[in-house]
């Protein structure tokens, strides 16, 4: 036996499900932590978690289809996002407004949908999966499409990384400065479209806010440069992922017949760093976070 | 001044939805020239600065910058901004993102880069809190970062919006020597608005005062004088010289605030 069965259990990495699930929920994490840092930046969080609950009703669309549930959550998070930029209502206020109705007007018709679905009959388990992620019932078929939508998201990111920046300092100042804004504020949210529809086939699109804000906020904790914010979030998020579906394939050998969602272990495990995180940021000498007067 | 305007404003109007925020404003401020754009509250300060930005369209008229700078060489600081502390943006990434944080792509390092950025961090002051995130810094620190970010590439012109407000006094004057300094030292043309122009007389060479949507500008010995600035603001106003500097004073203030009192329906309801 070799030490390293005492945590990969023997047959973890044979397993076609478990290897989908590791690769597709890496691209998931790896993705989410990368926008995720931005969208914290910028102050969007309610908007990504917004995003991804009207993503739901793609996917439980493409469950009653019979189509990929991927690219479900794609089409209606893209549109949403696109929406949503373009509607550019700039008050803060009025916009959280917005995204709370378009947030309930999009799980209303996932409601709608995945009753349809019990009533044909066969989909049942929809509902868990769309909302809350089934990891190990991801069809492999499915990895190159993953793949490829992660490193769209990617190279989308690197391309609007400066003016990203530069408006999250001060959209005024990005603006004055010659920065494309609203481009750059687009794509960003057809990135989170992206990174939420990921996140949403591995730990459902209820779940996909803590894989999106979770990790990036844990960096944003203690990371004073951009480039170390990105690395820690995608360090946290990676591990939470490939430590959640350890843990949940473990977990059928503690409770036989029957494992613990691995939506769960990543959760907890991102809390735990959350938490960790402002461990490590805490100094006793030093005095609060002093604001300019 | 010999040397050609670095910018000058021609008959500028701009309006908002049919209402006039400025109307025929009409100036020239000449290479390095430092020069302060004074007015009320709510009298086209940001407006006209943002027109000059090219971030607001005038109705007619047209600004026109010094031939070859172009937009991109006017340096800007906006006012006041709240800039979250866990932004991970350390004061030497601000001034960074101020050679080229507008074009698309990856950040890039470079040993050139590096130096152009310390060199700047140090003009201003700032090399104390360089490696210190800039949301966690105090007021007139970030108000010194931004100063770096805007000249960083050495334009012509330089525009501040309200820099000296939410300021300390002396924080205030430090940022006013620091400016009038890195005027003449870059040969930069300064054009910053303030509602204040006490702290700033020491040093202007031109004012611009925006009043009921037009703008006089002159000179600065020419424009502080009792006369001209009571005609200005409507109302009586005393340049008075003590200690040797020069203090303008509004002498009406206490009777504005005795009618302001007057006016009020609560105050006058509980005093007789």
């Amino acid at each position: 036996m070799y030490p390293l069965e005492l945590i990969v259990p023997p047959g973890f990495l044979a397993n076609e499900p478990v290897r989908t699930a590791l690769i597709v929920g890496a691209g998931a994490a790896i993705v989410s932590a990368v926008v995720g840092v931005f969208t914290v930046m910028r102050g969007q969080s309610f908007a990504g978690h917004a995003l991804a609950d009207v993503s739901s009703a793609g996917g439980s669309a493409a469950f009653l289809l019979g189509i990929s549930p991927l690219l479900g959550f794609l089409g209606v998070a893209a549109l949403a996002a696109g929406a949503m930029e373009w509607a550019d209502v700039r008050d803060a206020r009025e916009r959280d407004l917005v995204t709370g109705v378009m947030l309930g007007v999009g799980l209303g018709v996932t409601a709608l949908l995945l009753y349809l679905g019990t009533i044909q009959g066969s989909t049942s388990g929809a509902a868990i999966a769309v909302l809350f992620g089934s990891m190990f019932t991801i069809p492999a078929s499915i990895v190159p499409l993953a793949i490829g939508v992660a490193g769209v998201a990617l190279v989308a990111i690197a391309v609007i990384y400066r003016p990203l920046l530069l408006s999250s300092l001060s959209a005024d100042l990005a603006q004055a400065r010659g920065a494309r804004v609203r481009r750059t504020g687009l794509v960003h949210a057809l990135a989170l479209a992206l990174a939420v529809s990921l996140a949403a086939m591995t730990v459902g699109a209820i779940l996909s806010t803590a894989l999106l804000i979770g990790p990036a906020a844990a960096a944003l904790r203690f990371a004073d440069r951009p480039g170390r914010a990105l690395a820690w979030a995608v360090a946290i998020g990676w591990a939470a992922t490939w430590g959640g579906i350890l843990l949940a394939y473990d977990s059928f050998y503690w409770t036989p017949g029957h494992g613990w969602p691995v939506s769960f272990f990543i959760v907890a495990l991102i809390f735990i760093a959350y938490l960790l995180a402002g461990l490590a940021r805490w100094r006793p000498r030093q005095p609060a976070l002093r604001r300019p007067a | 001044m010999t040397e050609p305007a670095a910018l000058s404003v021609h008959s500028l109007s701009v309006s908002f939805s049919g209402r006039p925020i400025l109307k025929d404003v009409q100036f020239e401020v000449a290479g390095g020239e430092f020069c302060a754009l004074i007015g009320a509250n709510g009298s086209g300060k940001t407006t006209l600065l943002k027109a000059i930005l090219g971030l607001v369209r005038p109705q007619s008229g047209e600004v026109r910058i010094e031939a070859g700078a172009g937009v991109a060489r006017i340096g800007y600081v906006p006012q006041k901004i709240s800039i979250d502390p866990y932004l991970p943006l350390r004061s030497r990434d601000v001034v960074a993102l101020g050679l080229d944080g507008a074009r698309w792509g990856w950040l890039r390092r470079s040993a050139a880069r590096e130096a152009r950025v310390q060199e700047m961090l140090e003009a201003v002051g700032a090399v104390d809190f360089a490696d210190r995130r800039v949301g966690q810094l105090s007021g007139g620190q970030q108000q010194r970062v931004l100063i770096a970010h805007a000249l960083v590439r050495r334009p012509r012109l330089l525009l501040l919006d309200e820099p000296l407000a939410n300021l300390d006094v002396r924080s205030t004057a430090e940022i006013v020597a620091l400016l009038r300094r890195l005027s003449v030292q870059y040969r930069t043309a300064v054009l910053l608005s303030a509602h204040d122009m006490n702290p700033l007389l020491p040093v202007i060479d031109r004012i611009v005062y925006l009043a009921s949507c037009c703008a006089v500008s002159g000179k600065a010995d020419e424009v502080i004088r009792t006369e001209v600035l009571s005609r200005l603001y409507g109302y009586h106003v005393d340049v008075v010289r003590v200690h040797g500097r020069v203090v303008v004073i509004a002498a009406h203030e206490p009777e504005e605030i005795r009618a302001a009192l007057a006016r009020d329906p609560v105050h006058t309801a509980q005093v007789p």
